[in-house]
């Protein structure tokens, strides 16, 4: 290898990052066509490659950069006022440029007959002098350089100007170019990269993890040792293995960015294309996966860009009809959770209509009606996935979705993740990629139940909370056989890990719930105690356990025994908190010896309560329909008459001071088709509790006072109060 | 490494244990080594066979019992079983065995089918039988014998 060579190599390399930073700037400035900071930066970049194929003799790279400069310079100066035109003829000479780097990378030199600069250059030129007509990009784009636009659509692998950037492996990936297509540069090309084989990179992870677990063991046993050259030794292992941990998870692990940096282009060509308006948010970059799966990634996530586009965004005049804006929000998400990277691709587009899915899955003979019928929405959509439904292009037409959508799952279940889909018809398309990440390191909360520890990841933890005596009464209260917790106002499921490990639960005292959550779901988890939190290494548990949803893995603790991690999803599927969460909503019925009260105040602060299953209704009503017939006041009530009494007065309380507010809170109990309205101040809760009746408070209205949630309340004679309404009418 | 699950593999040599009084062999290919009792961390809710996991140097093991597994009665409980670390379809995992016996030559020894009046919960696990001179041989198909999945819950009628 000579010195020309590696000046070549140089220029290769840094050309191509170049370029990527270049594809960005020039979809951003159409969007701020006035910024001049991004017009200097494409301006320079071009300028710099013009410069050095000059001088290295790329005579027809020269010429096309030599092209664009002189536009960019009218541009820059702002002698030319950018059109969408105008991005395209530019974006169309960074592809050519793109393919004239690939063929010097491959031949070593710009001549040869792969690439065909002249058309881009003519446009170039037909721009500078004309630029009032600006030329017809959309017709001839194809015409000219590796056709990066107009095919590789309708493939499995819809990348559209992959087919130009990848031959060269793209310069930003040099550090681990795959084994997947073997490259045509020599490795001393690469300058000051160096390519790892992948297995060594696994072997050196999979040490280190090995070498995180005796840190832990040493750590764990020099705790409290009195040897300070023992101690300081074990602290500089701590601090060591974890910055070697840090960087050899970070030769495998790169930013989602990497996929994200090429969308803005892969859009901008969707919408020219298809006609589409549509701003792109992109969220996450920084996320981080490993390098192959981040690979494995690419194809799908493209795909599924553009189906959001495609059948998702309606094209704006569709748009604007139904009172959306022009401009559809497709927005990309990517974040950890519970030791997973998530993906989510949202559209607010028109939406997957479960109905005609329905209808053409049973067309196709995937289902039958039969099985539709039994069928939820979410079920009925995730029928797109299913192979036979995406070969044939009416099915297109007709669905909304579903090009290839089973080459996207069979592709992400390759790598071991999930894909699925929620759509709200109309409002828009929601795609969720997980994927999950065996080899991870991460930090988790580890507890211990019937004398054994598991570790939750922290990622599904939100907080302790330790209730004991009095305040365990008081919080924790069983709805239907299922226990829930209020928590400021809020119920939350309570779960045993007891008995999701099928023991039983232990009746104590205290109580501590880990609340944790999982997508939208949050529950608190009974365990029996908390230790502490610490950075675990997530091992892959054999195939005889891998069907279990409670477990999402396994890991070693520091004194080298195994312990489960718990998989916080899981254990809300297996749990069925969904339908305690319903459950909590809307039924209070009373269980056993336990009566439902309904807790009121009365008079300014004083407490009774009512049997809930006496209630009929709770209603409001306003000051001014209070009617009288004789003494009683009334109010019309459902096509009658409901009189009404004031429960303060019925029970020997002093009557509340008339507020301004004029509206009265009423209870209508209802007794062989006669209802009362018993006249309130406020409900204040519904509780469940045993009854002890205590004579203290007996009077005329009142069976006996209890004590409800720690207040002494008076518990009302319904009978006796409906006999005062009844004897006054 | 030998690819057992096929009939025609010639088994050269084999790694014997005992298991409830029957003879039992594993290609020795497929055996990474063989440890003795090692502590483990139960399974809450796994398939019975499964007795617990092990940490082997840091890499995670599942403990098949292979008692369990195949229906044969329980091990009495001061009776520490031994481990037989197979490696199989890209995994490695322990059967818990009664006692380890030598690495025999089994060259001259034809495979035969198993006898047909083998509980099925252990002929289903086996590649065959080998008739030496001093005792059957039951050849194990490690692949299949850690499968627990398709395990039956109960024991099965062996008394």
């Amino acid at each position: 290898m000579n010195d020309d060579a590696e000046i070549v190599s140089e220029f290769l390399v840094e050309s191509h990052e170049n370029l990527d930073q270049l594809d960005r700037d020039l979809v951003e400035l159409e969007q701020h066509p006035g910024s001049r900071e991004l017009l200097s930066s494409v301006f320079r970049t071009i300028h710099t490659i013009k410069g050095t194929s000059g001088f290295l003799a790329f005579n027809r790279l020269e010429e096309l950069t030599h092209a664009g400069e002189n536009l960019l310079s009218r541009l820059r100066d702002g002698e030319l006022e950018l059109t969408e035109a105008l991005t395209g003829v530019l974006l169309e000479m960074v592809d050519a440029v793109r393919a004239l780097l690939a063929l010097i990378e491959q031949s070593g030199s710009d001549a040869g007959h792969g690439v065909d600069i002249d058309p881009v250059v003519a446009r170039l030129r037909t721009a500078l002098e004309d630029p009032g007509e600006p030329p017809l990009v959309e017709e001839r784009a194809p015409a000219s350089v590796s056709k990066p636009t107009a095919d590789g659509f309708e493939t499995a692998s819809p990348v559209p100007h992959e087919a130009s950037s990848t031959n060269g492996a793209d310069a930003s990936a040099r550090l681990l170019d795959l084994p997947l297509e073997p490259s045509r540069l020599t490795p001393e090309r690469r300058g000051t990269s160096v390519r790892v084989d992948i297995d060594l990179l696994d072997s050196l992870v999979q040490q280190v993890g090995e070498l995180v677990l005796t840190r832990n063991q040493i750590l764990q046993k020099s705790d409290g040792v009195e040897d300070v050259e023992l101690l300081r030794a074990a602290q500089r292992l701590d601090l060591v293995a974890s910055e070697l941990q840090e960087s050899v998870m970070k030769t495998r692990m790169q930013p989602i960015g990497q996929v994200w940096a090429k969308m803005p282009r892969i859009v901008r060509d969707l919408a020219h294309q298809l006609g589409r308006e549509v701003d792109l948010q992109m969220d996450g970059h920084e996320t981080e996966l490993d390098r192959s799966l981040l690979e494995a990634l690419k194809g799908p996530l493209t795909h599924l860009v553009r189906n959001a586009m495609d059948h998702g965004i309606e094209r704006p005049d569709e748009r604007v009809a139904q009172g959306k804006p022009a401009k559809g929000v497709l927005s990309l998400r990517a974040f950890h959770e519970s030791g997973q990277v998530v993906i989510e691709i949202s559209d607010d587009g028109a939406g997957i209509d479960p109905a005609r899915i329905g209808d053409v899955a049973v067309q196709r003979g995937l289902v039958s009606r039969d099985q539709l019928s039994r069928m939820d929405a979410r079920e009925v959509i995730a029928l797109i996935f299913q192979p036979g439904f995406s070969t044939a292009s009416e099915v297109t037409n007709v669905s909304g979705r579903g090009v290839g959508m089973d080459v996207v799952r069979t592709n992400i279940e390759r790598i071991g993740g999930t894909v699925d889909m929620s759509s709200q018809s109309g409002r828009g398309t929601t795609c969720r990629v997980r994927i999950p990440l065996t080899l991870a390191i991460i930090p988790a909360l580890v507890v211990e139940e019937g004398g054994d520890r598991y570790a939750i990841p922290q990622a599904n933890l939100v907080e302790l909370v330790r209730l004991e005596g009095e305040e365990l009464r008081r919080s924790v209260e069983v709805l239907a056989g299922a226990p829930v917790l209020r928590l400021r106002g809020h119920l939350l499921p309570l779960v045993s890990l007891a008995e999701v490990l099928g023991e039983d639960r232990a009746d104590t005292e205290a109580l501590t719930v880990v609340v944790v959550a999982s997508d939208d779901l949050r529950f608190g988890l009974c365990v029996a105690q908390v230790h502490d939190t610490q950075e675990i290494v997530v091992k892959p548990i054999g195939r005889q356990l891998k069907g279990m949803a409670t477990y999402a893995g396994a890991t070693i603790m520091g004194d080298g025994r195994v312990s489960l991690i718990l998989d916080v999803g899981g254990i809300a599927q297996t749990a069925a908190v969904e339908s305690v969460v319903q459950q909590a909503v809307d039924t209070r019925r009373a269980s056993g010896d336990e009566t439902a009260l309904l807790v009121l105040e009365v008079s300014g602060g004083r407490r009774a309560a009512l049997p809930l299953h006496e209630v009929a209704r709770l209603e409001e009503f306003s000051d001014d329909i209070v009617e009288r017939t004789g003494s009683v006041e009334v109010v019309q009530y459902r096509d009658g008459i409901l009189p009404l009494v004031r429960l303060a007065e019925a029970i020997g309380l002093p009557a509340p001071e008339r507020t301004e507010d004029a509206s009265l809170s009423v209870v209508v109990h209802e007794d062989d088709g006669r209802m009362v309205g018993i006249v309130i101040d406020r409900v204040l809760d519904v509780v469940e509790t045993e009854l002890a009746l205590s004579e203290v408070g007996r009077r005329q209205g009142v069976l006996g006072s209890a004590v409800v949630q720690d207040r002494v309340t008076d518990l009302v004679d319904l009978d006796a109060v409906v006999r005062l309404a009844g004897a006054a009418v | 490494m030998t690819n057992a699950t096929t009939a025609d593999v010639r088994l050269t040599q084999l790694c014997t244990f005992w298991l409830d009084g029957l003879f039992f062999g594993v290609d020795v290919a497929q055996v990474q080594e063989v440890l003795r009792y090692q502590e483990m961390t139960t399974v809450p809710r796994a398939p019975r066979a499964v007795r617990g996991l092990i940490n082997l140097r840091g890499q995670i093991v599942t403990a098949v019992d292979l008692r369990c597994r195949l229906g044969l009665p329980d091990r009495s409980p001061e009776q520490w079983p031994m481990n037989v670390i197979v490696r199989g379809r890209g995994e490695v995992q322990s059967l818990l065995v009664d006692d380890i016996g030598d690495v025999i030559d089994t060259t001259d020894y034809p495979l035969e089918p198993a006898p047909a009046n083998l509980p099925e919960s252990v002929r289903e696990a086996l590649l065959g039988v080998m008739s030496l001179p001093d005792a059957i041989l039951l050849v194990l198909d490690s692949d299949r014998a850690v499968d627990c999945a398709t395990t039956p819950e109960s024991v099965g009628g062996t008394p």
